[in-house]
């Protein structure tokens, strides 16, 4: 799958893309100050590939995956979705390219409406975008349900009388109603249950077989990441720090960040287990307001040498499909 | 829902005998004597057959036990007579009567509650009416101008008495400017289209200066509430759907921000037969709020007590109206 991605034109090109938010304070509550939460990435997305992006909690992920779909405002830079950039369009062009991308939430309770049912919450966008009568518009609620394994009785029921495991299904099948090319999928497990999380992620794996999805794989599980993922990139604190294929980056990580997030992945084998080095990284991560002049991570990387502290290292490309951002990296 | 109904009507039962018990209790310990009022030159005999004949010399219990039956068999009787047109045993029952005018206190309830309901009813609706568009603009554009001044205005409105906004309209439309009517007159009949302009023009100031206070109370809550919902996840969701931006205010995030602002009106609807003590005092309306005061002033107790009871007795039922309310909007809420 992942030769025959290479191949094509990517579906999704993100260049320079950057997300600030405004720090207000005072008694007028003038701008002091902004948030990079994210800053300046540029990176593809293949058509049909699943791409994994991973980072600790408040690095950007979230934010770079919404501004991705709009939901945000981007400060900078092109989303160049299918040949269109999105991120300049507006108003109605761009809810026309809605139906193309979607998102899967973190929090399958909060994601859906709590007083609507669960079949006007699926059906709902066939209303605005389609033109289905009545009856062909229960029939594509129905097979939605069915395609993420629930049962079709459930339509006329809320939210909350699900558990978190079928609310994420139902998640899912709001998020197919429209026939989107490309999902981000938000963390769509980290609120699951173990034995849930399998479940889902096999159902998202199996749609995308099926119906050519291409998914942009928001994660801080990296066992899970590894499972589902052709190609993982990798965020710190707003930037992206790494990104290569699957096995490139698991097994021959260039960035210090990378080597450290992996260090800490348990093993299942007690024998390898017992003889695992953590790189253990000191300090905090600092503020995105105050981030560090030079690498973003020049501050708690084990080998930082004088020039991270003041030059920014460029995202290069150090091997073929495999880019860095870091100056050490050979 | 209807065995939930049916449970907390049971359980209002004994909260309200002790409400009843507690207001008796309050005002028969308080210092007022209803022979205060009478002139000094009133012989002590004469004052003391006065109390006598009021049944004061009775022991504390035997007057709440009498005025307990006076209220919930006698006056419910009476009532249900004067509808169907028979007449129950001999008819001749003692009824709850005010010792300042000795006429029947629920006639005086009866008398006085239209123009309560008109005045302070109205304002309520009008205050809710203003209040939840400006409510949705204000969360909607949190920190705008807009915002920015709902909020300076319901601060003003919240923070500053009706006896000073009152007695200001009065001095700017009334006496200045001269276009309202400072009194309002209970007597006129709406019987044709000058009457009901002149209903109208006394019907203003009174009503805006209750608005004005419900609207800052009303509009604080329907923004918080818009701006819970306006962050949540579902609203993001209905956005990624591709749905109009008015389908996603209106229809997500307003109508599930509605549900704790609809209780809150129904938790304050008691407010409105309760009457604006201060404001019918300022504009001259004859209602319930002024019939409070006046009884409370003459020491009638049976007047005081009665209506006080009537005000625990709608507290404790939109209680009731609200829970019930939060159960009809929220599919997530179930009583059974």
């Amino acid at each position: 799958m992942l030769d025959a991605a290479t191949e094509s034109a990517p579906l999704v090109r993100i260049q320079g893309l950057s997300k600030h938010f405004p720090i207000h304070a005072g008694l007028i509550r003038r701008q002091v100050g902004v948030i990079s939460a994210v800053d300046r990435l540029t990176f593809d997305i293949r058509r049909g590939e699943t791409l994994g992006l991973v980072g600790e909690s408040g690095c950007g992920k979230s934010t770079a995956g919404r501004t991705i779909l709009r939901l945000y405002e981007a400060t900078e830079g092109a989303i160049i979705f299918d040949g269109t950039d999105i991120a300049g369009l507006s108003g109605e062009q761009l809810r026309r390219m809605r139906p193309r991308m979607q998102m899967i939430f973190q929090d399958p309770q909060a994601c859906l409406n709590p007083r609507m049912t669960v079949g006007q919450i699926i059906a709902e966008p066939l209303d605005e975008h389609g033109s289905l009568s009545r009856a062909d518009k229960r029939a594509r609620v129905e097979e939605l349900l069915d395609a993420v394994g629930m049962n079709k009785g459930f339509a006329n029921r809320y939210p909350h009388e699900f558990s978190g495991g079928q609310r994420q299904r139902i998640g899912i099948a709001r998020a197919l109603a429209l026939d989107p090319d490309f999902i981000v999928c938000d963390e769509p497990i980290a609120a699951l249950d173990v034995s849930i999380q399998a479940q889902v992620v096999n159902l998202l794996e199996d749609l995308q077989e099926r119906l050519g999805l291409t998914y942009l794989f928001i994660s801080h599980d990296l066992s899970m990441v590894r499972h589902i993922a052709d190609r993982v990139a990798v965020m710190y604190l707003g930037k992206m720090a790494e990104l290569a294929s699957r096995d490139a980056l698991y097994h021959e990580p260039l960035h210090p960040y990378t080597r450290a997030l992996l260090s800490a992945v348990p093993v299942a084998d007690p024998k390898i287990e017992a003889t695992r080095k953590r790189v253990i990284l000191q300090g905090d991560v600092p503020s995105p307001a105050n981030p560090p002049k030079g690498c973003r991570f020049c501050t708690r990387c084990p080998i930082a040498v004088d020039k991270c502290q003041w030059e920014v290292p460029e995202w290069r490309e150090a091997r073929p499909g495999h880019f860095v951002a870091c100056h050490l990296a050979e | 829902m209807l065995t939930f109904t049916i449970r907390r009507l049971l359980l209002a039962i004994p909260t309200l005998l002790a409400i009843s018990f507690i207001i008796f209790a309050i005002l028969d310990l308080s210092p007022g004597d209803p022979t205060s009022q009478i002139p000094l030159t009133v012989p002590p005999e004469v004052r003391e057959h006065i109390r006598t004949s009021l049944g004061l010399d009775e022991p504390f219990i035997v007057r709440y036990l009498l005025w307990l039956k006076q209220f919930f068999i006698n006056e419910p009787l009476n009532i249900l007579e004067e509808w169907t047109g028979y007449t129950f045993g001999d008819g001749d029952r003692l009824r709850i009567s005010s010792w300042a005018t000795r006429s029947p206190v629920v006639d005086l309830i009866v008398e006085r509650l239209p123009q309560t309901l008109w005045v302070v009813g109205m304002s309520y609706v009008v205050g809710a009416l203003i209040a939840i568009p400006i409510g949705v603009i204000s969360a909607y554009k949190q920190y705008s101008w807009f915002d920015q001044v709902g909020t300076f205005v319901s601060m003003i409105g919240f923070s500053v008495p009706t006896f000073f906004t009152g007695l200001l309209l009065i001095v700017i439309f009334a006496v200045n400017l001269q276009w309202l009517p400072s009194i309002y007159d209970t007597t006129l009949r709406v019987t044709d289209w000058s009457s009901f302009v002149a209903q109208i023009k006394q019907m203003i100031m009174p009503t805006m200066v209750l608005a004005l206070y419900n609207a800052s109370q009303i509009s604080r809550f329907m923004r918080a509430s818009m701006l819970d919902n306006l962050n949540q996840d579902y609203v993001r969701t209905a956005r990624a759907k591709g749905m109009k931006e008015k389908t996603v205010v209106l229809v997500h995030v307003l109508r599930n921000s509605l549900i704790p602002v609809v209780t809150v009106i129904a938790l304050g609807v008691p407010q409105v037969f309760g009457g604006a003590i201060i404001t019918e005092q300022i504009f001259k309306v004859n209602g319930l709020g002024q019939l409070l005061i006046i009884g409370i002033q003459g020491a009638d107790i049976p007047l005081v007590q009665t209506l006080t009871f009537i005000f625990a007795v709608l507290i404790v039922l939109f209680n009731l109206v609200a829970d019930i309310l939060y159960g009809v909007l929220d599919p997530r809420i179930r009583y059974d």
